[in-house]
């Protein structure tokens, strides 16, 4: 569809959110009294932050849970049953207050759960997961959004994007289905849009991510990787809080006769991901796990994914407890 | 809404095999008879086998797909899950997800040699495409069989490989490191690459299938080289680690390859350009 842009005044911000509320968890953002940002399900209205840069988190989650369980047992001595978790009890979202970054790394993630066997449990909180955009009239020197591809302001991920006026009202994009019909539920909170300029940050290009992918295919052996990934403590910081990142383990959890099969967030950055059964490890070196992390989001998902996979967010340079800083790495990765 | 792509199927251990103390191998029905009539798969494909509250492994098919009603696997007792299986018994419930990968493309070797070359617990992934060939013997040329151990104990299929080297259209070549025969020991001592240079097997016409431990592939390679095989002509079957078996979850991702969807089956031409982290 054809993308229809409306304008929504300040007071009735509140009132979209409070329909947007009812029978439906809303997943939005608001400041800790550590002045972190996190999203929180169900917050008041008068909570819930609009000028901040970024969340700690992604919100992948919602999609891609921390945990997913997948099937649950018992096991007796003369038994096992096994009951499926049931997709169908997946609930409706709005995400409310989501930046560019955030809504685009969506369709980074379906790209991988749904590029040849469709992850069921993926697509199911997908189509239940309504996303409410916010543009970014702030950035800060960690947001790369411009080089990947992306800008403060783009649309894509978001069903409805609304972009901050002047004078405190919003521009409403509406982008898709799901957000035409939260529209015409509510159509008096939805004016002409008179045209006026949104307010948006300036994100400055780091790098350009072509010539990137390009550089990294001829590069695999360089010691730029060991060079730039001596003081990587192997944490995995920097995959927790990706909104891309989607690898992830299979374990089983019993506690007495009754048990559950999960897969919870992983990262390519631990020694143990790799490894095989025998002892021997094809990534046995943390530069080889620093590699692959670049390698996997700016050479491979190009190739096969047809998509980078990053969205400039940040998250993982300002979380890095050793400061490694991968738009500056990227940067330098265009001229070797 | 598509099925949940995690649930195994329900299969019951028919018959369990000592191949050495801490080799099993099972043989498995499906529980319920709708799965068993859906279900196929072809030689070299692999799936996720699992007891309940242990967790999943990943291991080869290792019975062919010429014989149908039944799946094998063969394992070693070495992590949390494999241990837990080795403790199960007949009529016990293990679950099974798949099969996932690709396939050794055994219709293109028709009217071809075939030598395979194994190592230690890698002759398992193997012995799924040896049966398969051998159970379609005629549409094959020479079939060559080269399995080495570490000790006689450590063979496993025994039973199979007596039953191999009795049957005259199959050679069979048998060898353990030094060190480590028996005294009744009749086959060959000695390092898999040694015995293959040794045996020299001609490279014409010839399929060369290779699985064992990366020192085996290692110093077996340049014989092969040297025996004038070609790269697109050497198959091998690789052993990434895996958790999903479908390309999600990352484990296997060697350069922009998933080894569980664009293999587990490679051919040495394949492996020359990928990076070299199997």
């Amino acid at each position: 569809m054809g993308k229809e842009l409306k304008r929504i005044k300040k007071d009735s911000l509140e009132r979209l959110y409070n329909h947007l509320s009812v029978n439906r968890r809303i997943y939005a953002p608001v400041r800790t009294p550590d002045n972190k940002v996190e999203y929180r399900y169900n917050p008041a209205f008068a909570d819930v932050t609009f000028d901040h840069i970024r969340s700690t988190l992604s919100v992948k989650n919602l999609v891609f849970p921390k945990v997913e369980n997948l099937l649950y047992y018992t096991v007796t001595k003369t038994e096992t049953t096994v009951a499926e978790a049931d997709v169908n009890k997946i609930r409706d979202v709005v995400l409310w207050g989501a930046h560019p970054c955030d809504a685009a790394a969506y369709d980074i993630l379906r790209s991988i759960f749904c590029w040849d066997i469709i992850d069921t449990y993926f697509l199911k909180r997908l189509e239940k997961l309504v996303v409410i955009g916010l543009s970014c009239k702030t950035a800060d020197e960690y947001c790369f959004c411009t080089s990947v591809g992306l800008s403060p302001d783009s649309s894509k991920g978001s069903d409805i994007l609304l972009s901050p006026l002047k004078n405190g009202d919003f521009r409403a994009e509406i982008l898709t289905e799901k957000g035409s019909k939260i529209v015409s539920s509510q159509p008096s909170l939805f004016e002409e849009y008179p045209g006026e300029e949104i307010l948006v940050a300036e994100v400055r290009k780091k790098f350009d991510s072509d010539l990137v992918t390009k550089n990294l295919s001829a590069n695999f052996e360089h010691p730029f990787w060991i060079e730039n990934s001596l003081r990587c403590l192997g944490c995995g910081a920097c995959a927790y809080v990706c909104p891309t990142c989607a690898c992830f383990d299979i374990q089983d959890e019993t506690k007495g006769k009754n048990g559950r099969r999960y897969r919870s967030w992983d990262s390519c950055g631990f020694g143990l991901f790799t490894i095989h059964t025998s002892g021997h490890n094809p990534r046995s070196v943390q530069s080889q796990r620093w590699r692959q992390r670049i390698m996997h989001k700016f050479s491979y998902m190009p190739e096969r994914n047809n998509s980078l996979g990053c969205v400039g967010c940040g998250r993982c340079s300002q979380g890095c407890p050793v400061d490694m800083n991968i738009a500056e790495q990227l940067e330098a990765l265009q001229s070797i | 809404m598509s099925e949940n792509i995690y649930k195994p199927y329900r299969m019951e251990i028919e018959n369990i095999i000592e191949e050495t103390p801490d080799v099993r191998t099972f043989r498995l029905r499906f529980k319920d008879e709708g799965d068993a009539a859906r279900f196929s798969f072809k030689a070299g494909q692999f799936g996720e086998y699992s007891v309940a509250g242990e967790g999943e492994s990943t291991f080869c098919v290792a019975s062919s797909p010429t014989r149908k009603g039944y799946i094998e696997c063969t394992f070693r007792k070495a992590g949390r899950v494999t241990n837990a299986l080795l403790n199960l018994e007949i009529g016990d419930t293990v679950g099974f997800r798949g099969p996932y990968g690709n396939t050794f493309p055994v219709e293109q070797w028709e009217n071809k040699n075939l030598l395979y070359i194994a190592g230690g617990i890698a002759l398992p992934p193997m012995r799924c495409v040896i049966w398969n060939t051998i159970d379609l013997r005629d549409r094959y040329k020479d079939i060559t069989i080269i399995y080495g151990a570490r000790t006689v104990s450590d063979l496993v299929y025994k039973h199979e490989l007596k039953e191999w080297s009795e049957r005259t259209d199959i050679k069979l070549i048998t060898t353990v490191d030094p060190g480590g025969q028996t005294q009744d020991w009749k086959g060959e001592i000695g390092f898999v690459p040694a015995v293959l240079e040794k045996i020299a097997p001609s490279s014409e016409n010839t399929i060369a299938i290779l699985c064992g431990p990366p020192v085996m592939i290692k110093f077996t390679m340049p014989v092969l080289k040297r025996l004038g095989y070609e790269d697109k002509d050497i198959y091998t079957t690789l052993e990434n680690r895996m958790k999903c078996g479908f390309g999600k979850c990352g484990r296997c991702n060697v350069g922009k390859i998933y080894v569980c969807k664009d293999g587990p089956v490679f051919t040495y031409e394949q492996l020359l350009k990928m990076p070299a982290e199997y």
